[in-house]
Formats: C-alpha cells, sequence, structure tokens
C-alpha cells in the first residue's frame, strides 16, 4: 500500500522539541469508554457474512418463487398465501427469512447512520428511529405468520 | 499519484457505494413489504386490491429494479466474504467484481422476461 506522507517542511525534532505521537487507530486508551471496551462491533461484522450468505439462498429463492415461476407475480394472492403457509417449511423459511434480513439491514443501517450523522443528538436519534422500526416489523411479521388464518372470511 | 494501489476512486470504492445504495433500497423495500403482506390478517379483499398495485405495468418496471438491487447487493456480498475470508480474495477482489457483473447481467437477461412479460403485454395487447 503506498501510502503518501506529507511533508513537514524544516522542522526539526530533538529531545527538546519531540515530533507529537500519534495513537494508532485503534489503541485503547485511558478516555476509551467502558461501554465501548466489548466485541460487539467484531460480532456484528461476522453476522453480516454469515446471516449474507445464509440470506443468499432465502431472499433469491424467494424471488424466483415470487416473481419467475409460476406465472410471476401474477398468480400472487390471498389464496396463493393460504396455500404457502399451510406448509410449516415455508411458514419457516419466510420466519427466519424475516430475522435474517431485518437485523442484517437493519446493523447495515446502523453503520451507515454512524458514518454520516456527525452531531451526537442527530445520530442518536436517527438510531432509535432505526431500532424502533426494526423492531416493529420483526415483530408484526413474526405476529403475522403465527397469527395467519385462511378462514378469516 | 499511487499506480493502481489506490482503492478510493477505482472498481473498489464504486462497487461499495452500489453496496451501500443497493443495501438501503432493499431495507425499505422490505419494511413496506411486511405491511403489505400484513393485511393478510385485516382481510382477503384488503390484501387482494393492495397486491394488485403490484401487478401493473409500472410497478412491475420497479420490480425489476428491486430484483437488480438485491442481485447485485447478493452476489457482490459473496464477494465481500470472498475479500475477507479467502486468502487470495484482495489479490482477485477486481477479477470478482466482473464476475459479479457478468452473473448480474446474465440473470438481468434471464428475469427480464418473467417478471416485464405481463406489462409488456398489458400495455401493447395480445
Ligand atoms: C416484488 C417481489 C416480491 C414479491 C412479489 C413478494 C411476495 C411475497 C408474498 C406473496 C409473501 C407472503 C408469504 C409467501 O408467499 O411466502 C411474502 C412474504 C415475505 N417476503 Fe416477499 N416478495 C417479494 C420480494 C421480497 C424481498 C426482496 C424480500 C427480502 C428482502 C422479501 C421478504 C419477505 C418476508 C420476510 C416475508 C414474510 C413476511 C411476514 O412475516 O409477514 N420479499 N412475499
Ligand atoms: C442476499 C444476500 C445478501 C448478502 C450476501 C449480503 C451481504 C452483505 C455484506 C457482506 C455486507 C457487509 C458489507 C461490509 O461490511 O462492507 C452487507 C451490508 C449491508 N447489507 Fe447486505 N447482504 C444480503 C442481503 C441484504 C438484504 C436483504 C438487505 C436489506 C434488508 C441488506 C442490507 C444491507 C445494508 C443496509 C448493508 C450496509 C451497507 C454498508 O455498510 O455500506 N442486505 N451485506
Amino acid at each position: 500500500m503506498a501510502i503518501e506522507t506529507t511533508q513537514v517542511t524544516d522542522t526539526t525534532y530533538s529531545p527538546d522539541n519531540p515530533a507529537p505521537v500519534i495513537e494508532p487507530p485503534r489503541a485503547r486508551t485511558g478516555r476509551t469508554p467502558r461501554a465501548t471496551r466489548t466485541n460487539f462491533e467484531l460480532y456484528g461484522w461476522l453476522f453480516m457474512r454469515l446471516s449474507g450468505i445464509v440470506l443468499v439462498v432465502l431472499v433469491l429463492g424467494h424471488l424466483l418463487i415470487q416473481l419467475v415461476l409460476d406465472g410471476g407475480v401474477s398468480k400472487v394472492s390471498f389464496a396463493f398465501v393460504a396455500g404457502r403457509w399451510a406448509s410449516p417449511f415455508w411458514q419457516a423459511w419466510d420466519l427466519i427469512m424475516l430475522w435474517l434480513a431485518m437485523l442484517h439491514g437493519g446493523n447495515g443501517l446502523r453503520t451507515i447512520i454512524n458514518d454520516y450523522a456527525e452531531r451526537d443528538t442527530t445520530r442518536f436519534w436517527l438510531k432509535m428511529l432505526l431500532y424502533t422500526a426494526t423492531v416493529f416489523t420483526v415483530l408484526l411479521g413474526t405476529l403475522v405468520i403465527f397469527t395467519f388464518d385462511p378462514n378469516i372470511r | 499519484m499511487p499506480a493502481g494501489t489506490l482503492y478510493r476512486g477505482r472498481e473498489g470504492m464504486w462497487s461499495w457505494v452500489a453496496h451501500r445504495v443497493t443495501g438501503v433500497l432493499v431495507f425499505f423495500f422490505l419494511f413496506v413489504h411486511v405491511l403489505d403482506t400484513a393485511l393478510v390478517r385485516v382481510s382477503p379483499e384488503a390484501y387482494d386490491d393492495t397486491i394488485a398495485v403490484y401487478k401493473t405495468p409500472i410497478v412491475a418496471f420497479m420490480e425489476y429494479g428491486l430484483v437488480a438491487a438485491v442481485l447485485f447487493h447478493a452476489l457482490n456480498g459473496l464477494r465481500v466474504v470472498a475479500v475477507d475470508f479467502w486468502n487470495k480474495g484482495a489479490r482477485y477482489q477486481r477479477q470478482m467484481l466482473w464476475t459479479v457483473v457478468g452473473v448480474w447481467a446474465v440473470l438481468m437477461a434471464g428475469a427480464a422476461y418473467p417478471v416485464l412479460g405481463h406489462a409488456f403485454r398489458e400495455l401493447f395487447g395480445s
């Protein structure tokens, strides 16, 4: 990796005028808050990769079923959903897809908020909004799968 | 200006931008999608009337866009995993990106008729 260094013109450092120390970027210093001294980000990083691999099968399979096979989107209806959720296999498929996609996407959005929202309060409230929407969606989707009633009418 | 070693401004940066944009798009779609699916708990009519929107020609093109976003994100996501876990991943990241783009183009061509066919039949008759 080529790293361009800034040329400092004619500043002679000496024992009496030492160069400033640059901390390694991830060094834990006395100022690192307690709350960040866990491996949360490492597990988040791993989760993104593991859930991603599983989602390839679940989401691409879902799109194939919904948009390509059996006449594509034209066949989708209440009766079609009733037929699919009569099977525990597809219930489990949709449930796992719901949880993994929401947590994967939610964690991805958390990263993006951390990257772009620079003010502490903006970042805090954007994340609260994100967490609320994520929890709400996961719970609603789960409830719908478990309480689905083909004879609702 | 270092030649060939800088990530910024090259394929690596643009694939990262595209990965980010597609991830956000799919997340927003999923939020709406769980809401529309929840209508099965209201009534069959409420669900069928809403799903009718998915079958209109304009929305068919948006679905094709969704497929494009999901496919790119999925394939490039596997490339990211390979870069991180395969010991030669970083060396071949560029070749893998063009593989991703190639596979994506083939799958998009294959998806065109199934996803857009009904829209064209509706727009141009037959
Ligand atoms: C336009 C394309 C899509 C169509 C037509 C579609 C259609 C459907 C249908 C009919 C259901 C009801 C259950 C079933 O048949 O399995 C469903 C559920 C679901 N879909 Fe999709 N889908 C699409 C794209 C997606 C994508 C891209 C994702 C993931 C990112 C996704 C995630 C889900 C989830 C998580 C559920 C379960 C919802 C719940 O728990 O209430 N779908 N979809
Ligand atoms: C289909 C299979 C999928 C794979 C293989 C995959 C893979 C990945 C990977 C490896 C990352 C981490 C990128 C990094 O750390 O640089 C990532 C980020 C992300 N993913 Fe996915 N993903 C998939 C599906 C989804 C779905 C369904 C959503 C939306 C609900 C989504 C939303 C996101 C978001 C928002 C990010 C953050 C992007 C960023 O930080 O730039 N992904 N994905």
